[in-house]
């Protein structure tokens, strides 16, 4: 039984470790900011995903009860969309204003949502809209 | 007087809860000052949503929080893929302008939330007037069809379960 657990925890850890690798390899490669944004957001949550739960198989297998993994989980999944969305925001400014130093990505300019409206970086919430919080 | 004294039950929990986890342990005096945390903290906290929406805990959020578990371990195998074994010039990144029907700023945040973290897709901002969501996706050859499978998948769901 022990040594199932090894080599499930092992699996695990190689699964992981390739996926945050694969990750910032993405980050080396990908052309662009925007593109750049995709290995590590996202092939590092799955990796990171695999090691904790290495974790916890490995001092479930030693009889200690750990849960503190799932409490890292959890914030990374909340802080994971909030650090990608920044990153993208501040590209999208820095388009606008003319700062940015690398060539158009493959994807282009990012288009307007309407003929009149702009994205809520560079405007102000509208009134009168559900989902603005400029209503109350 | 329930009302009162729990404003928000949920989040109640969920304080209790991650305390628990924090603690990495279940005492008598961890289950204690979780609760207590889980009554002072909303309390507190109480001007700061003044009206969110309510939340359907059931059978539909479990299977929403299910699907996107399994899309994030698929579609984690799928962009390693692409960064691996695709050549730069034959990536079809684009712009995604997708129409939302959710009104409410949280259940917009979770589905940008979700969208950021299923491999493939960044969100990357909402439109002045919340109607509309930008979205990077890395590798995509139709992009009606993937705005349509991202409304049909996390959308409709999040529109049952936030009302």
């Amino acid at each position: 039984m022990s040594a199932l657990l090894d080599i499930a925890v092992a699996a695990l850890l190689l699964l992981g470790a390739a996926f945050v690798l694969i990750g910032s390899w993405g980050l080396v490669r990908l052309p662009t900011t925007m593109e750049r944004l995709h290995g590590p957001t996202k092939a590092t949550t799955l990796g990171l995903g695999a090691l904790l739960l290495a974790s916890v198989l490995f001092f479930q297998s030693r009889g200690i009860w750990s849960a503190h993994e799932l409490l890292i989980s959890l914030f990374l999944f909340i802080t994971a969309p909030i650090s990608a969305n920044m990153i993208a925001k501040v590209h999208l400014h820095r388009r606008r204003t003319g700062a940015k130093v690398e060539p158009d990505g493959i994807a282009g300019e990012p288009p307007r949502p309407s003929e009149d409206g702009d994205w809520a970086t560079f405007e102000a919430p509208q009134q009168d809209t559900q989902a603005s919080t400029a209503n109350s | 007087m329930m009302k009162r004294i729990l404003p928000h039950p949920a989040l109640s929990a969920m304080l209790l809860v991650v305390w628990l986890l924090m603690a990495n342990g279940i005492t008598a005096g961890g289950v204690v000052l979780g609760a207590l945390f889980g009554v002072l903290l909303p309390k507190f906290t109480e001007p700061f949503w003044p009206d969110r929406p309510r939340i359907r805990f059931g059978r539909a959020l479990l299977i929403y929080l299910v699907t996107v578990l399994f899309d994030i371990v698929v579609a984690n195998f799928h962009v390693a893929g692409l960064i691996l074994f695709r050549r730069n010039d034959g990536l079809r990144s684009r712009w995604l302008v997708i129409p939302i029907a959710l009104t409410t700023p949280e259940a917009i945040t979770v589905l940008a939330g979700t969208i950021s973290l299923t491999p493939g897709t960044v969100s990357a901002d909402v439109s002045a007037d919340g109607r509309f969501l930008l979205v990077h996706a890395l590798d995509v050859p139709d992009p009606a069809a993937e705005i349509a499978r991202i409304k049909a998948r996390y959308e409709a769901p999040l529109l049952r379960i936030f009302r």
